[in-house]
């Protein structure tokens, strides 16, 4: 009973914020809300027994995704009435998208591998470990299609930074690593000399 | 604790009142909630405290005596700090955001605090003994930013906000180097849990982690350094540039969150390297009677020298430059992490002794 309490309480709070991510007008605020939706759905995960996933959502949509969302939001200076504009004129098309979505997501879960006759999730013993099951599925069972998931990642990230490299040629940047390898010797010159004596 | 519950204090009331699951879920809350004040009591008075001995240390060094006039030898120094802001005015800019203005702080402190719940303190004594502690530590210290980053954008200032931006920058650097440093751990000990990580150091001061992952241990460290915004790498805060940085425009009670959160972070940080890297709670002298025997002392004596070390590099260095800050994170740890983490990885599969067989 008390699971379902906690599972009310959390969907009420994923629901809600959800929507108000799409409501608010400030996109910090919604932003913000995204991060709380996230953070409930992490709950429900974790109310599966998904503990690996919960966390990873939290670590990687909550501690990094959004943290650089939040970071590009605030940083432009975002004019909000012109976002507001045609609204009526969006909402066919936003419609559609909306059915559209639904109707997957309903022949996604409605199929067999969701299971959803069952009408209680399966538990485990204490000393299942969430993370060590998923280790071996994806290395044994997935292992090509992870492997392959993992190469494009990684060229994308290649090619992310590559488009940054481009650096103008007037551009005067110092470079830290020439900088730090600097010696006493470089900068200072220690001289010596004779006093001199005072004419009398 | 919860058997020595039920078995004393409640067994009267066992089955009378309520459904028996009911009660059952009743009381492993009530002992949830005094673990939680067991483990949390000590750790605020640790932070009120390290602020003392903060100040004395870097006084020390810097040949001064540092505070000596609330009670002896300024012991009640953190006290009077405490009362002191209090009772000080909560002032919210007229620009400010109020809403997120109030739960900036309280965001910073929280994650700071949960994270001790997977803390083990010996062999037995952990509030929540999980399987993945690791990837819950990891969620949780990336959690912190949202407090500072709120800070900085809802006092409606440009330091806070330059502060802020600096600091978001800093943490998302070095939180992969971070991250990388704990994959290595957890492939050295082959677990998620903080605990099988510390008895996979078991054997002597050798067997320890700290000598296999000797450079993911100091990456771990100094990203940990750069992570709470301590000296050298406080740009965030850095008075001389930004006034005061994320927290310029609070006062009273709510800078001091932010305060304590700082604190509770690197005792949280010291206490981490103790556990993944120095052994936990086992004994340097392992073999030797009496003192060879596994304690919490040894766990606190190992986080107390790490927190010295964060006094004695914040008395030491000078402000790094914000570019190599950026160059230290991206460009020297994240590359160290990933080749430390091929070696271990052969290390391990090749099961080389004293760590791995």
């Amino acid at each position: 009973m008390i699971e379902q309490i906690i599972f009310y309480f959390f969907a009420a709070i994923l629901i809600i914020s959800a929507s108000m991510v799409i409501t608010v007008r400030n996109p910090v605020h919604a932003a913000l809300f995204l991060v709380l939706s996230f953070f409930s759905s992490a709950a429900i995960w974790l109310l599966l027994e998904a503990e690996f996933l919960a966390i990873t959502l939290v670590l990687v949509y909550v501690g990094a995704v959004m943290v650089l969302f939040l970071f590009v939001v605030m940083m432009l200076d975002i004019n909000l009435a012109p976002l507001r504009e045609g609204f009526t004129r969006y909402l066919p098309v936003g419609i559609l998208v909306a059915v559209l979505m639904l109707l997957f997501m309903a022949l996604i879960v409605s199929s067999d591998s969701f299971n959803l006759n069952q009408a209680e999730g399966i538990k485990h013993a204490a000393d299942y470990s969430n993370t060590a099951e998923l280790g071996l599925i994806l290395y044994t069972e997935y292992l090509y299609p992870f492997e392959i998931a993992g190469a494009i990642l990684l060229v994308a990230i290649i090619a992310a930074i590559a488009l940054t490299m481009r650096k103008s040629k007037t551009l005067k940047t110092p470079k830290p690593e020439q900088q730090v390898a600097v010696k006493r010797e470089d900068r200072v010159r220690l001289v010596k000399m004779e006093s001199e004596k005072r004419d009398t | 604790m919860f058997e020595f519950i039920r078995n004393n204090l409640l067994s009267p009331f066992v089955g009378s009142l309520f459904p028996a699951s009911i009660e059952v879920q009743a009381l492993y809350t009530l002992d949830a909630l005094i673990k939680i004040i067991v483990i949390l009591i000590p750790v605020l008075l640790g932070v009120a405290y390290l602020t003392y001995a903060e100040r004395k240390i870097i006084g020390y060094i810097q040949v001064r005596i540092g505070p000596n006039r609330v009670g002896p030898l300024g012991l009640l120094q953190p006290i009077a700090d405490a009362l002191k802001l209090t009772f000080k005015e909560i002032i919210i800019p007229s620009g400010a955001n109020k809403k997120l203005f109030i739960i900036a702080p309280i965001l910073s402190l929280a994650p700071s605090l949960a994270a001790w719940a997977v803390i083990p303190f010996n062999d037995v004594a952990v509030l929540a003994d999980i399987n993945a502690g690791l990837l819950y530590i990891l969620a949780l210290t990336s959690l912190a930013v949202y407090g500072i980053i709120i800070a900085g954008w809802a006092s409606n200032s440009k330091y806070a906000f330059i502060g802020s931006m600096r600091a978001v920058a800093q943490i998302i650097a070095y939180e992969i180097a971070m991250g990388f440093a704990l994959v290595g751990v957890l492939i050295a000990a082959g677990s998620l849990n903080l605990g099988d990580i510390v008895r996979a150091q078991d054997g002597s001061l050798l067997h320890w982690f700290w000598l296999p992952l000797w450079p993911l241990f100091i990456v771990f460290f100094l990203a940990g350094v750069a992570e709470t915004n301590r000296a050298p790498f406080d740009v965030s805060e850095g008075e001389s540039e930004i006034v005061a940085g994320f927290h310029v425009e609070y006062g009273g009670m709510a800078f001091s969150i932010f305060f304590m959160a700082e604190y509770a972070n690197m005792m949280l940080i010291s206490i981490l390297t103790a556990i993944m890297f120095c052994g936990g709670w086992l004994s340097p002298f392992q073999g030797v009677p009496f003192l060879g025997e596994p304690s919490i002392i040894w766990l606190l004596m190992k986080t107390s020298f790490f927190l010295f070390l964060f006094l004695w590099f914040r008395a030491t260095f000078p402000r790094y430059r914000y570019d190599q800050i950026m160059r230290l994170g991206w460009k020297v740890f994240i590359p160290i992490t990933i080749v430390w983490l091929v070696v271990v990885s052969v290390l391990v599969v090749a099961q080389i002794p004293p760590w791995f067989d």
